[in-house]
């Protein structure tokens, strides 16, 4: 069922940062076909799928769904789309609205963590610091925290973070 | 001797200190110098561009705003650190609307891109500045018994329009690297398909499944090890081939050499000088072969 008029979703994607392509799609299944993740899990992920529903407006399939969270960012379909549909850069977009509703799978919650808490997203233990001096590496330089949470909250991801409603998985 | 920003990212630092020890020997044997800036954060890779997409260009920006008021290039050792921050880069230099939006993002934290800088991933820097005559030269252990299976993995190569480092279908930069130290770089099936790695955590089924074809391919080709460039492709198929143990009962015993690592070797560092016991595949094989 058609949950609202198609063009609306499409229209919110295309104004989005990364959606802007999705509308050069005419369904040739090259990305599905040169896709890592269709070929070992084709039940679960087919990202011609996904452009085609979103295309016909079904933004809760789209978006409250596992889908959109399988792509592996390897932009082969990006590399080989004959139509120039930026597809990995259309599933960030995806992913950044249905992030934005409240649908953020745990692992990104940690990523979104550690980068407001230390400005890294993989933090370095107090083996690892002494590792790194017992084979002579300098000291990490500390990250520009501060800055860091001046650019964050212009954009408003400090605050997307606490919008925690629920996890596709 | 020519100067550039090293930008290490969060995993290569805080999980990975071989590869950057690595890096950091054989670079400075060639005539690199590295400089560490204060104040750089995460590059904003593929799981924060995930959470937004202005925000990861933002902080990427940032980060080169660092080098550009250091008057350096930046050099990256992680290809997920040479995509997030080329892409910016290439980004901000050609469209103008965007760049002008970026900058109001970053006049909150002082800073304004310029465009006046390079990111450069550590393979360009070894092919443009020190380049291949003068590297072949400094081999003093060439790995002539070795094949290696090159996985450069995806963000090296992809996407070519916006990074422009290699012809994406059929990349030679890598291979040429491998082949100047000496060893074989052999073809193995789907050389250039993914790793998996990004789906660890969401999907670690389907990730582990992905990454066991790297593995079965490269063993099938013969190869004596797979050299990676990238952190995370490095963690999941040298991991991975614990977990594949676990999980489909298999094991391989594939070495994953970081391509420092065998630069290195090669260029006369002693084994015991790198830090090879943050290998869960043991290097042995490898360093018999390379004697």
């Amino acid at each position: 069922m058609v949950e609202e008029k198609p063009l609306d979703f499409t229209k919110e994607i295309t104004s989005r940062l990364g959606g802007e392509t999705i509308t050069h799609c005419y369904q040739c299944g090259t990305c599905a076909s040169t896709c890592p993740v269709a070929r070992t899990a084709e039940d679960r992920y087919n990202p011609r799928q996904i452009i085609r529903l979103a295309l016909l407006g079904q933004r809760e399939e789209v978006l409250k769904g596992d889908a959109i969270w399988l792509c592996a960012s390897c932009y082969s379909c990006q590399e080989r789309c004959p139509q120039k549909v930026e597809v990995t850069d259309v599933i960030y977009a995806l992913r950044n609205m249905a992030i934005r509703e409240g649908n953020i799978p745990a692992i990104y919650m940690e990523f979104a963590a550690g980068l407001l808490s230390e400005g890294r997203i993989v933090s370095i233990s107090k083996f690892l610091e002494k590792k790194r001096a017992d084979y002579g590496l300098p000291p990490l330089k500390p990250a520009g925290i501060e800055a860091l949470k001046k650019i964050l909250s212009a954009t408003g991801f400090d605050k997307i973070m606490f919008k925690k409603e629920g996890t596709p998985k | 001797m020519t100067s550039y920003a090293l930008f290490l990212g969060c995993t290569i630092p805080a999980r990975q200190p071989h590869y950057e020890l690595a890096a950091r020997k054989a670079l400075t044997k060639l005539g690199i110098e590295l400089i560490d800036l204060e104040g750089m954060t995460c590059c904003a890779p593929p799981p924060l561009q995930s959470i937004d997409l202005e925000t990861s260009l933002a902080i990427a920006a940032y980060n080169i705003c660092l080098a550009e008021e250091a008057d350096l290039n930046i050099v990256t050792l992680c290809t997920g650190c040479f995509e997030s921050l080329a892409i910016a880069n290439r980004l901000l230099k050609e469209k103008p609307q965007l760049r002008e939006k970026v900058n109001k993002i970053l006049a909150n934290a002082g800073k304004e891109f310029k465009g006046a800088k390079e990111v450069r991933h550590y393979l360009q820097v070894l092919m443009n500045d020190v380049g291949l005559n003068s590297l072949k030269q400094n081999v003093v252990k060439p790995l002539d018994k070795l094949k290696v299976a090159a996985f450069s993995g995806c963000h090296l190569l992809r996407p070519s329009e916006l990074l422009r480092f290699d012809d994406p279908e059929r990349p030679r930069i890598f291979d040429t690297l491998i082949e100047a130290l000496g060893a074989k770089s052999i073809p193995y099936k789907n050389k250039l398909r993914c790793c998996g790695g990004l789906l660890r955590g969401y999907a670690d089924d389907i990730a582990l499944a992905i990454a066991r074809d790297k593995i079965v391919n490269a063993h099938n080709a013969g190869a004596d090890c797979i050299s990676t460039l990238c952190p995370f492709c490095f963690l999941t198929l040298d991991l991975g081939q614990m977990q594949i143990k676990t999980t489909y009962k298999e094991e391989y015993n594939m070495p994953i050499i970081h391509y420092a690592e065998l630069l290195s070797l090669s260029l006369g560092v002693e084994p015991k000088e790198l830090a090879l016991d943050f290998h869960k595949v043991k290097l042995d094989k490898v360093l018999e072969k390379i004697g």
